[in-house]
Formats: structure tokens, sequence, C-alpha cells
């Protein structure tokens, strides 16, 4: 077994220090160590994208991450979506307009789009089909997703644009 | 209950499901979130010979590892098993031989994931291979090395039926066609791979977690495997990562964990890797279709006649129910006066298929819908209008003895048309562009349960104390399609009360009734029945008091909006929660039982094989595709489908809508990217990086409309919503890829290689390259010369 080396880093706004061995993947220590378990693998190819973290704000597939790499990072999952007692608008979205069926995608389909509406606060339906193409649903044949970001779109506009997930919503 | 009973507050409304939130917030637990002190990972050795006799299994190496609890093998659980009571044929572990490459031969417990792999590469396993079988038809041939010796020239099993008189169907008719169809293998690729805890309790009970849509199956199974009585032994359904028919039999990883955790007495949790998930597979079979039909020169179908052969991998599984399916729902959508069907389940040397989405009817309606278009073509008939033609006139009783209770296909036919413009565009597209129709149903749940009984289907009891909380105690498995809600919504509607009030306890076989599972798309009309059945239980109980209380009849008082009053004096009323306290002062504790079990009548006929298909009632789905067709590359881009659904009552438009647009969008995959691709027996593509599932690049806008027939005896008027549209889909597509270019596609997926081989044909030029296998293979012919002109038919 490889030597454990201790990682800092922060996720979800909290100060972390635990030790991993350098092979671990990202998905694991959060899913094992941190028992962060919103974060879900599905497949073993970095193909389906259930794994999906922001890492300093980059969506970044977990599985495809040396946990090691995260020293000094922020890393968000889909528990630290939204500030502290709301919601963030996306999960929002994807409650109200059924956005999630089994819901094993989900933290990875709203991880992808809490970083698409930062960076593109009003894509269009292309831009939405493009962003979340990374991304697989077994479920929902996609639609109630658009209808979900699209909501999210529209309740961003309207509330105070506070950042979701980062440290300083919180 | 009627629809007409009064005006719904929940029922009909949209509603979020309600474990939305805790799957946004990532702190709902599926299986494989499980942890628990003491906890081992099991891994499974899977065999690398397609056919091969076990001469030796060698643990010791891997039984000397440090970190390896237990390791089990054939003897350590011989017991055959399998869903069907004909089909106990398969054990955890092979015992004498395996049967297909991934096969599993033994398991290992160990403290961590690395030891247990270490340890599964030091298991020495020596094989002597045998003759594989890969291809059906060479299979069925077999004169030796059969797969099971039990099964004869590997034929699982094998039905001839026929209804009306199909010579004379045949001999009436104008236009005859035949043709061979084609369909590759599909997996459900459910986002989330099986995962088993099982826990080993200290009094000597068994605790597992499973991803199952079938509690109780995998319940009695493990009694029966692991020698120990059912009431030592507990099933819960966590949280699912879907289904779509994947979890729906009893998966190797859950008796190979419930094994080891026997062998160890500690808790062991197994989960499959993506690879592993196709192994274990039982998806939609590789199916070969010939199909002959008949129609008048008006377009009334004379007479269907279909052989179908499925590849069914090496393990019956659902494999008999599957091939019924595939006969028993060709004569019950239309009018269709005669039908011969002859169905062969095979065993191969490959993983075995089972049930999924759509069960058995969606390779053979691919077919059928195509050959409507065919003849509706050489007819110079409009293909809506032939569809329209041969409708049934429900209530009624199909040719095989299935009863029609209610029947939105004209409804959804006519919304289809409307929708997409159909008149104005069929047959007047550009060339390269192109539309199609088909229509689909499917049952709302077997009328038959896989294990003979008089039992009910589903029990669901209700708990009603002085809090006044409603607490609903159900064993149906909500996998991801919202059947949690739809009991919420039920009760609440009932009771009066609102939803947020109902607590739903679901799928633990310690403190739920028995419900047979999530298949056969049953749920929501036999659970939503017995739901009705327990809140009006309750509800009789808490007018009886408050009756008393107003010095009234009980048939004088309504529930509603969290209180109770009297119909003709609303001043007469108390919350819900006063009268509840009533209630119980009246009678202690509220509790109460409802269940369900489809009548008589709807059970379907008495010859070999009429137990599939009989349904207490029928979706029906029409769908229009349009496509783009590139003829200088045979891409084609789907671009919009339009689908109604009769849904009998959409308890949940929202819920309703995924599961439509979820169907179109599998069906979508199965027809254009989707096919598990074999090299003799070996896998080409267990993954999802290979295996294609559609991402949103390639989804067609997929727009979904309800159509409401208000079924005599669904919960509400209620039927399925979650299986039936997927079959039209495929057809749909193929034929509105005729109407661009003029090219038939018989073969599933529909290739690139296929519409260019296509169009040379059709241009005349000498094909380059070798079709897929059956292109091209149709025989049109105006109807042969016959000495029957019919009159036996009528």
């Amino acid at each position: 077994m490889m030597q454990k080396q201790l990682l800092c880093c922060r996720v979800n706004g909290e100060e972390r220090q635990f030790a991993v061995a350098p092979n671990r993947l990202l998905l694991d220590a959060l899913r094992e160590d941190l028992e962060l378990t919103g974060t879900k693998r599905g497949c073993d190819d970095s193909s389906c994208g259930c794994c999906a973290v922001l890492i300093d704000g980059v969506p970044m597939l977990s599985c495809a991450t040396l946990a090691v790499s995260c020293e000094g990072a922020e890393v968000t999952t889909v528990e630290g979506l939204g500030a502290a007692g709301a919601l963030d608008p996306t999960q929002e979205g994807w409650v109200e307009c059924a956005g999630a069926q089994c819901g094993f995608c989900t933290p990875g389909f709203l991880i992808t789009t809490v970083a698409l509406l930062r960076r593109n606060p009003n894509p269009s339906l292309d831009e939405i089909r493009d962003a979340l193409s990374s991304n697989l649903c077994r479920c929902t044949g996609y639609m109630q997703i658009y209808e979900s970001v699209k909501y999210a779109v529209e309740k961003h506009q309207k509330s105070t644009p506070v950042p979701a997930g980062t440290a300083a919503a919180r | 209950m009627s629809a007409a009973d009064h005006n719904t507050a929940t029922i009909g409304k949209p509603m979020p499901m309600t474990d939305a939130r805790t799957k946004i917030l990532g702190l709902g637990k599926y299986a494989d979130d499980l942890h628990v002190p003491g906890m081992l990972t099991g891994r499974i050795l899977h065999s690398p010979h397609a056919h091969a006799r076990i001469v030796s299994i060698d643990t010791s190496r891997a039984a000397a590892l440090p970190g390896v609890q237990a390791i089990a093998t054939g003897q350590d659980a011989p017991t055959p098993y399998g869903i069907l009571p004909i089909g106990h044929d398969e054990c955890v572990f092979a015992v004498d031989k395996v049967r297909y490459v991934g096969d599993n031969v033994a398991a290992v417990a160990a403290t961590s994931a690395e030891i247990a792999e270490q340890a599964l590469d030091l298991i020495r396993v020596e094989y002597e291979p045998l003759q594989p079988w890969v291809d059906p038809e060479e299979s069925m041939k077999a004169e030796s090395d059969w797969i099971h010796g039990s099964r004869p020239h590997n034929i699982e099993k094998e039905y001839h039926h026929s209804f009306g008189d199909p010579e004379a169907g045949f001999c009436k008719a104008d236009f005859v066609t035949e043709r061979r169809y084609f369909a590759g293998e599909v997996n459900h690729a459910a986002m989330e791979p099986h995962s088993t805890l099982a826990i080993w309790e200290p009094d000597d009970r068994l605790m597992v977690y499973s991803s199952t849509q079938v509690p109780y199956y995998l319940h009695r199974t493990i009694s029966e495997v692991c020698a120990m009585p059912m009431n030592r032994i507990r099933v819960i359904k966590p949280l699912i990562g879907s289904g779509f028919g994947g979890k729906s039999e009893v998966i190797p990883i859950e008796i190979a964990a419930s094994v080891l955790a026997k062998k160890t007495k500690r808790p062991v949790k197994i989960t499959y890797t993506r690879e592993e998930v196709f192994y274990a597979h039982r998806g939609r079979p590789r199916t070969i279709v010939d199909l002959k039909m008949g129609i008048t020169h008006g377009g009334k179908i004379t007479a269907v006649q279909a052989r179908v052969v499925q590849d069914g991998g090496a393990y019956c599984g659902f494999g008999p129910v599957t091939v019924l399916y595939s006969g028993a729902l060709i004569g019950a959508i239309y009018d269709v006066p005669a039908v011969r069907f002859d169905g062969y389940r095979v065993l191969t040397n490959k993983p075995a298929c089972g049930a999924m989405r759509g069960h058995g009817t969606v390779n053979v309606r691919f077919a059928f819908e195509s050959m409507m278009d065919e003849l509706a073509q050489k007819a110079s008939l409009d293909p809506a209008d032939v569809r329209r033609t041969n409708l049934l006139k429900a209530p009624c009783v199909t040719v095989n003895g299935l009863r029609v209770t209610s029947y939105g296909l004209p409804e959804c036919i006519e919304k289809v048309v409307d929708r997409s413009d159909w008149s104005k565009k069929k047959g007047k597209l550009p060339r390269g562009k192109g539309i199609g129709i088909a229509c689909s149903h499917y049952v709302s749940g077997a009328a038959n349960p896989i294990i003979r009984s008089n039992m009910p289907h589903t029990t669901v009891n209700i708990k009603v104390d002085r809090d006044a909380a409603v607490t609903v105690y159900s064993g149906a498995s909500d996998i991801g399609q919202g059947s949690d809600t739809m009991q919420v919504q039920i009760v609440a509607e009932v009771l009066g009360v609102r939803p947020e009030r109902v607590k739903l306890i679901s799928a633990d076989t310690e403190l739920t009734p028995i419900d047979l599972g999530s298949y056969s798309s049953r749920v929501t009309f036999m659970v939503g029945n017995a739901c009705i059945d327990a809140a009006k239980k309750i509800r009789e109980q808490i007018f009886a008091a408050v009756a008393k209380k107003f010095g009234c009849s009980p048939s004088e008082l309504v529930s509603a909006d969290e209180t109770i009053y009297k119909r003709d004096d609303t001043r007469m009323r108390v919350t819900f929660d006063e009268a509840v306290v009533m209630a119980i002062e009246f009678h202690g504790a509220l509790v109460s039982q409802g269940s369900y079990a489809p009548p008589e009548d709807a059970r379907g006929g008495k010859f070999k094989g009429a137990g599939v298909g009989p349904s207490p009632s029928y979706s029906y789905g029409a769908q229009v595709a349009e496509v783009t067709v590139d003829p200088e590359t045979g891409h084609v881009r789907v671009d919009n489908i339009t689908a109604a659904h009769d849904c009998g009552k959409a308890l949940n438009p929202l819920a309703v809508e995924g599961q439509v647009i979820g169907s179109v969008y599998m069906g979508f995959g199965q027809a254009m990217q989707e096919e598990m691709v074999w090299n003799g027996a070996r896998l080409m593509n267990p993954s999802l990086l290979e295996y294609r599932i559609p991402t949103t690049l390639e989804n067609p806008q997929i727009e979904c409309m309800i159509v409401e027939s208000n079924d005599p005896e669904g919960p509400f008027g209620a039927k399925e919503a979650g299986e039936g549209s997927l079959a039209a889909t495929i057809p749909a597509i193929a034929n509105a890829i005729y109407d661009a270019i003029g090219v038939r596609l018989d073969t599933v997926p529909f290739s690139r290689e296929a519409v260019l081989e296509g169009l040379r044909k059709n241009a005349g030029v000498t094909p380059k390259a070798k079709a897929r296998e059956g292109n091209g293979s149709a025989r049109a012919v105006n109807a042969a010369p016959c000495s029957n002109n019919g009159e036996s038919q009528k």
C-alpha cells in the first residue's frame, strides 16, 4: 500500500485536512473519507458525468482527478450548493420541473449547470444542450432538465446575484 | 373511484416528487452510499470462457492473503434460482460449468476493495472449454453440448398460437407483405450500477439493502438459496438509480453479498463496475421477426403472422414471459381478426436477457408498424388513415382474449397528426426530409402474478394516530418513476388533506406489506387502487365519529381542505386534526388495510401461455417523428418527436410527461445508436463510452401530449405511463426515413451503411458493401391466388 500523505483543501467552504494515498481518486476521497456520498459513480471511464464537482469553480470529473491534486483547492460538491438554509436556483429548478427522476445523475447535472450559469447567466437552448452534453441521464430524455435550467435562469435573474457554492455564500 | 366523484385537490395537478429535495441536496442514500462499521468489500470472479466445464477451483492462495475474510464458490450456495418458477436454472456461482463470458465463478470478501481484487487474481480455476453457441438460429440446431442439459437443442421455450383464421385472412387480403426484421440487443444502462449491502445481525438475522425493483422476490430467493426462513431476512430498498427492468430479477451480487455476509457474520457490500452491469444484463434480446401481414384495398388488416426468435443468453430469467409478450400484444392494439404466432426463446452463451422497458413488445411493434406503413404505401393510403381504419371498438375483447376497458388511441392519433401538421407534410417534404407515424401500447400491470396465487398483488396499510399524521406503509418500489409521490397524492386526495401530512414508508419487508414490485408498469394501477381502498377505510372511521357528533349520516359528510364538513351545511365542520381525535376516542388508533387483485375476467384465456398479456387495462400511444437524412453520408438526424399517450388519467402530469418523454428517449437510443456488439461470445462494448446512450446533443426535441381515457377500473381513471410509448418511437423514425429517402430499414439500430445501401439499391447501382443481415429481404405481392376467398372468415 502506498504511503498516505496529508491533503489540505477547502470542501464546501470548510477547511479539511486528511490523509490520502497518492493514487486515491477525488471521487473515493469525497465519498469514503469525507462521507460526501452525493457525488456518484456511474461508470468507470469518465463518460457519465455523475461524479462532477467544482474545483476552484471549474466543473471537473472527480473520477478522473487525483485527490492529492486538490491541495489548496476549493472543492464544491452537490452538498455545498446553495447558501446556508437556501437552495441554489438550479436545485429549485430541478425540484419544480422534475429534472430529477431517479436522481442518480442529478448531482453531476447540478454542478455542470451551476458552472454554466456562472459563465453564461442567460444561455440559449443550444448552449444548454452543449454544456450538458458532458452528462448522461437515462430517465428524463433531457426535456425536463432543460425546463429545470430555464427555471433557474429566470430565478437567477429575479434574485440578488449571490454566487452559489462559494465560501462567500455561506 | 371515478374521476367524476368530485373536483380533485391534488390529483391531476403537477406535483414535484416527494423525494426531490433529498436528491437535489445530495443527501439521499442509494445502496452504494451506505456504509456500516466493520463493513467488508466483496468482488466477483467472472468466467473468461463462454462455455466451459469447471474442472477445479483452488482458492487456497487467495484465502491466505491477509485481509481476505471469506471466499465463496458454487459449493457454498448450490441451490438454483430464477425469477420464474419454471426457470430455476442459475446458481449464484457456477457449480459445474460456466455459460457466458462474465458468468460468476467465485466471490471474495475482504477488508478493502484492493485486497479483494488481489485475491481474485490468486484464485486458480481450471476450465475445459466446450462448444459455445452464439447465434440463436445455429443454437436451435445444436445436437450436443447443450447449454442446459434439461433444454434440448438450446430452446428455452417455444409457443405456437393461432387466433381467428389466419389462412382465410391472408386469402381475403388485397395486399400481402412478408419481411424479416432484426433488432440488436440493448441494455437498460440505468445510471446507478447495481449494489447490495448485506448485514449479518447478531441474532442470526440477515438485513439486505439492495438496488432492486422487486424486494419481495429478492426476499424469497435469498431465503431459498441461503436456506433461511423469510422471517429471519429483511430486505430494504433504498433510493434506486433507476431500473428499466434491469433490477427486476434477482441479480447475482444480491445473493453473493448475502452468502458472504452469512459466511463472515459481517456486513458485506458489493457494487458492480459498469462492465459487470453489462454481464448481469437482463436487457432486451437480439430479436429476429419474420412478419407477414395482409390488408384490403381499404386498409383493413385481415391477418398477421409472426415468427419471433429471441437470442436469450445463457439463463432463463424472464425469457418465456418476454417471448410470450412479443406474441400476446401483436393483435391487441388494433382490430386484427386473425393472428398466428410462433415464438422461440433460445439459449446462447451470452449474458442472460430479461425484461426491459416495453418488455417483449418493442421489437415486434417495430416490425408491425413498419409493415403497416409499407402496406399503406402499396395500397396508396395515408398511413395515419390505415391506423384509423383498424381501431378497436372498445370496450371489447381482442382476438386473443385480452379485455380492453378504455381506449384512447383514436385521440392519440388525432393529436399527433394535428400537432405535426401531418397532412401538409406526409409525402410532401423535400427529398431528405421525412415524417413518419407509429402507434404502441402496453399493459398496466400483469393480471397474473409470476408465482400463481389468488393472493392480492399488493397491500397497503395506513396508520393515523393522535398526532394526526397519516402514515402509509407500502411495499411498492419507487425506482425514480415517482410511485412514492403517486401514493401520497392518492391518500391525500381521498382523505382531503394536504400531501405534506402524508408520510410514506415504502419497500421494507419488515415494515411494509407485500407488493410484487416495480415491473410491467403495474404500480400506479394496482398500488394506486390499494391506496384508495385503504384511505377510504380510514375515511369511513373518521366519518363515523364525526357523524355521531353531528347527529347525521356519514354519507352526508365530505373531507376536503383539511376539514370534515356536512355537504349541505358547511358550517358544520371540524378540522382533520379534531376529527382524528374524535375517531380515536370512538375506535382506538386508526389503522386500515387496502389491497388490489385484478378482476377474474381480466386474467385471460386458458391455453398454454395465456397468462402473459392479460392486464386490467392497457395504455396507448401514437407518435410522429420528423427526420433529416443526408444522402451523401447516410446520416439520419431525428429533428423532433411528437408523442401522445393515453394514460387514462394523469394523476401527476409532471410525472407522466417525464415518463413518456423518457420512454421516447430510450426508443430513440435503440433506434439510432444503441447496440451491444459481439465478437463471437465476447461483448465488445461493455462501457458507457462505447455503448452510446444518447446525450443532449443527439437527442431530438420531444413533445408529450397527454390523452385521458378515464379507465373505469383505474385509480381515478389512471393507467400506465412509463413504458407504452417506447415501442412507437423506433417505427415512427423508420417510417420517417422512408418518407425522406424511399428506403425501408429493417435492422435496428438504423445505420448509415444501411441508409446508403438502400439509396444505392433504389438508384439501381450494384451495392459495393454487403448490406447488414436481412436488408432488402422483403417480398411484397398482390395476394396470391387462393381457393378460399375468405368466406370462412365470416
